[in-house]
């Protein structure tokens, strides 16, 4: 199919980015790496008539983290840069392996973690660890900027809360306090360039004595966002976890799954699987915040 | 649809077009430019045929916006033989080991691997693969291919050390 037209708009701050939004309020898309949304248009999914490009804006690309305030994650990052980034890749495991493991090497090298969590897909890879690790949205409009908590943002396959004229200005990531550990683990037929059928994440904080301070469970795949499972995480908090209790928690997580039957994989494999990849994570994640430092 | 004025920068000459916006740079590059290495499989990202590196990564020039490409430097399958005599130790392993079998996928599965021996010049067996993940054989001629490139990175590394 024949791409539809459109004008492209190239601003380079985040002020003109927002200016044109609002002019064209009618018929725009932002643009970053384009691999889902150009797709879409060259399918007449979307067509709007102008699309506001984020690439040349300033400052958007930067990855930054400091001890304390944790992790930010520009706009425009893309997702092999976040993957490699070595703050992610020792305190934010889960995340550095959705960023090395989904889709291909060029649609990583294009693709935004922002883009990926603003297309809002059911089996974002990126999300279900970043719902882990406690992220928020920082978006900003005209003359306004908010902090919308990831476990907020999601409203169902392709929906968010975010209002037209809004654009994701970064990710924020809470600081990694010490005896942490985290994981995101997923499933799919070919483990490469496909979307993942099962996506579990977990991130676990112990206190001195090995009880469980704070822990949060998310899922991507099994349902019509991406969601945390507030039911498993209570039965692990205050705990000593041991096989038992990890399973009790997985199975909680089965519970919080709403999987279909898709051509990647059926509702019934996707619940037994949200059982096993939980315990995996869980018993990963332990391993790691028992190891001490993240 | 009004045309806009870009430069494209492709294997270091300087290009001036006046392209419509809804073009991909696959299609620029290729139509345009004249430069037909580039190859056009799937059209959605899926297949690596059109992979060239752009401001030193590999992208899908199917799914990026001519304009996107302006006054970036990019690098196609033209631009990597040193001269018309000599090829690039990459396509040169390709031809020594096989690894063209109906030949639409090599180019791109050459530009990868240039990226991946760019980042990582040493690469495992599995870090080939996983380095040539987004790009299909339909010939499914892998194993030559993988095999090409691990000897590209060997005799590269060996030429770096005398050189």
């Amino acid at each position: 199919m024949a791409m539809p037209e459109f004008q492209v708009h190239q601003p380079k701050t985040v002020e003109d980015v927002l200016d044109l939004l609002g002019r064209h309020r009618s018929s725009v898309k932002l643009l970053c790496g384009g691999t889902d949304l150009l797709i879409k248009m060259r399918a007449g999914a979307q067509t709007p008539e102008h699309l506001v490009s984020l690439n040349r804006v300033a400052g958007l690309k930067t990855i930054s983290y400091a001890g304390g305030d944790g992790l930010v994650i520009g706009g425009a990052a893309r997702i092999s840069q976040v993957g490699k980034t070595a703050e992610v890749r020792r305190l934010y495991p889960g995340l550095a392996h959705a960023c090395s493991v989904m889709a291909t090497v060029q649609i990583r090298n294009m693709g935004t973690v922002a883009g990926n969590l603003v297309n809002a897909a059911p089996s974002a890879d990126t999300a279900a660890p970043l719902l882990a690790y406690g992220a928020s949205l920082v978006a900003v409009e005209r003359g306004g900027r908010r902090q919308i908590k990831l476990v907020d943002f999601f409203t169902g396959p392709g929906l968010t809360v975010l209002e037209p004229g809004e654009m994701v200005e970064a990710i924020r990531v809470p600081d990694v306090s010490p005896r942490s550990g985290s994981c995101y683990l997923r499933l799919s037929a070919r483990s490469k360039v496909d979307i993942a059928a099962v996506g579990v994440a977990g991130f676990l904080n112990l206190d001195l004595e090995g009880k469980v301070i704070r822990c949060r469970l998310a899922l991507g795949s099994v349902a019509p966002t991406p969601l945390r499972c507030p039911e498993a995480e209570q039965i692990l908090e205050g705990q000593t976890p041991d096989e038992k209790l990890i399973a009790q928690a997985a199975a909680a997580c089965v519970r919080a799954s709403r999987p279909i039957d898709d051509l990647r994989a059926t509702a019934a494999y996707r619940r037994a699987m949200v059982q096993v990849l939980a315990q995996r994570v869980l018993t990963q994640s332990l391993d790691m915040a028992k190891g001490g430092t993240p | 649809m009004a045309k806009q004025n870009i430069e494209l920068i492709v294997n270091g000459d300087r290009y001036e077009v006046a392209v419509e916006p809804n073009r991909m740079l696959v299609d620029v590059l290729r139509e345009d430019l004249g430069l037909t290495g580039t190859k056009i499989g799937c059209a959605q990202g899926d297949c690596g045929a059109c992979t060239v590196i752009m401001d030193g990564v590999s992208i899908s020039s199917c799914l990026t916006l001519a304009v996107e490409a302006h006054q970036r430097d990019l690098t196609t399958i033209e631009g990597l033989a040193t001269s018309p005599q000599e090829l690039h130790p990459i396509q040169e392993s390709f031809v020594q080991h096989g690894a063209v079998q109906c030949g639409y996928c090599t180019p791109g599965m050459v530009m990868s691997a240039k990226h991946l021996l760019d980042n990582n010049p040493k690469p495992s067996e599995q870090e080939i693969r996983q380095g040539l993940s987004g790009n299909l054989c339909r010939c499914t001629g892998y194993n030559k291919i993988v095999e090409a490139i691990g000897a590209a990175a060997g005799k590269m590394a060996s030429s770096a050390k005398e050189g």
